[in-house]
């Protein structure tokens, strides 16, 4: 019987595995047993990385010898509010050599939260001859020089997406090192510059591209250039405008209209900077053909903002300012039944006051209209239990939910107690709930409701919560799927943390800052864990310069099995079991 | 585990003794609501004007918010304090610099001219921008959309008649004055704050000083 095991030859194998796609399953297969873990390390084509740290290059590749695509993550996602200090890390550079020399078919490189160089980038452009997708997700550290090199060699790119990067733009000449014989572009996203691109030379890529599909202008790019743009390519399924913007004239605006009504496959618009409202009604012919509108940086307000999203019957994704406000999200509720995820932004985010008529019953009308919507972000100013008992009973299938309200610890507008009942609604009621992060006047209670309902939650953001260790320990022994938890300015300390060690090594990352965990619980916990990689952030000196007992300014543990790294700036000091304390 | 949140309460009603509300007592709620300066009346310089007479406590305490009004720290001395400033925590709200630097561009960039308009009764602060409207008419067409309520037409004489509803607005000399009493282009350069007036002293308005 045991023979039988062994008579597929490894082809076979290889064929079959090559149907699987999704990581959690390879990865399940790798675990069968030795051969076929060999077998398929060697036709894994794709690896993702969620923390650059956790592996090293030279593991990725002894493992992986034959790798088409990698997405490497680095930087902790409090980074994206200016919580991680400069130098901090996720730097790409010697990923990037490393598989320039192990890689030469690489196809695909996505990073996201990485510092990259314009070295990074040369070498990417030079290394990988068959080189097709490059994504740059919230990176920064490069220039245009960089995409210069990258636009002059990648010959057979498809997709630049440089979405939420911070690119230092020292000329828009680089889009015009695309040699004229280059046609394959399917993606450009270039939303993030802050210069103007030669327009002339973007006209003409695009018009010779027939696969583009994705289009994301950048601000400085005139709204009256946008018409020629749709022209050369009527295809487009996904548009970014650029400024949103213009004399209002007749003759722009009817070459505008007729440009987007040209565009039947049109699917996607975002950009909208500057918004004219008198500009939007040339969107209206292809509003019933949106499945997703982000109008996050629109600062348009009603009646115009209202009209335009009750035309977009089929949308599933909307972005938009707080200036829908409850009216607003009242009709999006009664026009888009599609709907499937929401994110409203402040207008105003440091106002005292507020200055729309924006309020928990906008999400409430929403999540009884719309019941295919799964996936919130709301920011509001005020918020109580019952509105969200009422939204985790009429939207179950909620699978994240974000919600912040503006001002730390807000109470219960109504009733003035903490909203603990009303989040815990949330997680007892949305069974598939992933990712949670809460805000307003929470106490121990609320993570108690987490630890007991959150079973499938992967990532919990809290900040402003909590009264003592047991909320964290709660979380941390009760949520059986927690990958990714992130907290700030919250009164836990040692004991729930080093009573829950063990859990931190089926986690990716926890991420602690003003908290009151303590020096010496660091050290402690780094030298139980020595899979753990336990950094102490301290942009006020050495820790031990300190007591043991006083609280670390910010905590990042995370596992790893490539050891402690050697690349961390003077303000991070490891806490592993060699020695209490190494400054890099 | 319920501590914290009775000593939160406690703090609470501690504050509460010590402020100077426009809610009705015993409305308490940690909600944000407008803080209208109340400003003394000055005396016109110019004699085009019609000042309105404002008094400290003529504005209607805000009833219809019911329970959704807070108390607000108001200072009513002639040196008006300015509203309690918030010293801003890092990474709060958890928004993105580019988010942030996008939507202070805009206003910047636009040359809007925003004002704040505040409504007697509504618990929201609104800003508009005066450069979008061409007059009057369209300005007034807005204010009726935005605050759903009907202000009626303008006259020189009897101000805004046959409406419960009074469209102020503070001017650079810190004079309160009906808006439509001075030609539009002047209205947009000279006009910092809008405000609707309600009740009695609106259907006062209009009589000459």
């Amino acid at each position: 019987m045991k023979k039988a095991a062994y008579s597929f030859p490894e082809e076979v194998l290889e064929h079959v595995f090559s149907f699987i796609i999704s990581d959690k399953d390879r990865s399940s297969i790798s675990l069968v047993c030795k051969s076929w873990y060999e077998i398929e390390r060697w036709c894994r084509r794709k690896v993702f990385v969620g923390n650059c740290y956790a592996v090293s290059p030279p593991i990725l590749i002894k493992r992986f010898p034959e790798l088409r695509s990698v997405t490497l993550k680095g930087k902790p996602h409090f980074a994206d509010f200016n919580l991680v200090p400069e130098g901090w890390g996720g730097f790409a550079c010697p990923w990037i050599r490393a598989m320039a020399g192990a890689y030469p078919w690489l196809e695909e490189i996505r990073l996201k939260r990485m510092v990259v160089s314009d070295e990074s980038l040369e070498i990417i452009a030079k290394s990988f001859r068959n080189f097709k997708v490059l994504v740059l997700s919230s990176c920064e550290g490069f220039t245009t020089e960089g995409l210069a090199a990258i636009a002059a060699n990648c010959r057979n790119l498809r997709e630049l997406d440089l979405r939420e990067s911070e690119v230092e733009d020292l000329s828009g000449r680089w889009l015009s090192d695309f040699p004229d014989s280059y046609t394959s572009l399917e993606s450009l996203n270039i939303s993030c510059l802050g210069n103007e691109v030669n327009l002339l030379a973007l006209e003409r890529l695009v018009s010779r591209c027939p696969n583009l599909k994705t289009l994301r202008l950048n601000r400085a790019v005139p709204l009256d250039r946008l018409p020629n743009l749709l022209r050369g390519a009527p295809q487009l399924a996904e548009l970014g405008t650029g400024a949103y913007t213009s004399e209002m004239r007749p003759d722009v605006f009817s070459n505008l209209a007729e440009a987007f009504a040209g565009c039947k496959q049109l699917k996607t618009l975002s950009g909208f900077w500057d918004v004219l409202p008198s500009y939007l009604p040339a969107v209206y012919p292809i509003c019933s053909q949106l499945i997703s509108l982000n109008l996050s940086y629109a600062t348009v307000q009603s009646p115009e903002l209202i009209k335009l999203v009750s035309l977009c019957e089929k949308l599933q994704k909307l972005w938009v300012l707080d200036y829908i406000e409850d009216d607003g999200l009242e009709v999006l509720a009664a026009s888009c039944k599609d709907l499937r995820e929401l994110r409203v932004f402040p207008s105003d985010p440091f106002g005292l006051e507020p200055n729309v008529a924006l309020t928990e019953q906008g999400l409430v009308s929403v999540s009884e209209g719309c019941p295919k919507l799964q996936s919130v972000l709301y920011f509001c100013r005020q918020m109580s239990n019952a509105a969200l008992n009422t939204i985790a009973r009429n939207r179950p299938n909620l699978t994240r939910f974000r919600l912040c309200i503006i001002e730390p610890r807000s109470p219960d507008y109504l009733t003035l107690q903490p909203l603990d009942d009303g989040f815990g609604a949330i997680v007892e009621h949305c069974k598939d709930l992933r990712r949670l992060s809460l805000s307003g006047l929470l106490t121990d209670r609320v993570f108690e409701y987490i630890g007991t309902y959150g079973k499938k939650l992967e990532m919990l953001s809290v900040a402003f919560a909590g009264d003592s260790d047991l909320g964290l320990h709660h979380v941390l022994s009760g949520c059986d799927n927690l990958r990714k938890l992130e907290i700030r300015d919250c009164p836990f300390g040692d004991k729930a943390l080093l009573a829950n060690a063990a859990k931190l090594e089926t986690m990716r990352s926890l991420w602690m800052s003003s908290c009151s965990v303590s020096f010496g619980a660091c050290k402690v916990l780094g030298q139980k864990m020595p899979r753990l990689n336990v950094e102490v952030m301290d942009e006020s000196g050495p820790p031990d310069s300190r007591p043991e007992s006083s609280p670390v300014e910010k905590l990042y543990v995370y596992r790893t099995v490539a050891g402690p790294r050697l690349d961390m700036p003077g303000f991070v000091w490891t806490m592993d079991d060699d020695s209490a304390l190494r400054i890099s | 585990m319920a501590t914290s949140a009775s000593a939160y309460e406690n703090d609470i009603k501690n504050l509460k003794a010590t402020e100077l509300t426009l809610g009705l007592p015993g409305t308490h709620l940690q909600q944000n609501v407008p803080i209208i300066d109340q400003e003394k009346s000055s005396a016109s310089s110019s004699s085009n004007k019609r000042p309105l007479q404002l008094s400290h406590e003529e504005t209607s305490p805000a009833q219809d918010c019911g329970s959704k009004c807070s108390n607000i720290a108001k200072n009513t001395d002639d040196d008006a304090a300015p509203p309690p400033s918030k010293a801003k925590i890092v990474g709060w709200p958890p928004i993105r610099s580019y988010r942030k630097n996008s939507l202070q561009e805009q206003s910047e960039a636009a040359g809007g001219i925003y004002v704040k308009v505040s409504m007697d009764g509504a618990p929201y602060l609104r800003k508009i921008d005066l450069k979008i409207y061409g007059g009057y008419p369209q300005l007034l067409k807005a204010l009726e959309n935005m605050f759903k309520l009907t202000i009626g037409e303008y006259s020189e004489k009897e101000g805004y008649k046959g409406s419960d509803y009074a469209p102020t607005y503070e001017d650079k000399d810190g004079d309160w004055m009906l808006v439509g009493d001075v030609p539009w282009d002047m209205f947009v350069t000279s006009c910092k704050r809008l405000r609707i007036m309600k009740g009695s002293e609106a259907r006062g308005l209009g009589c000459a000083v």
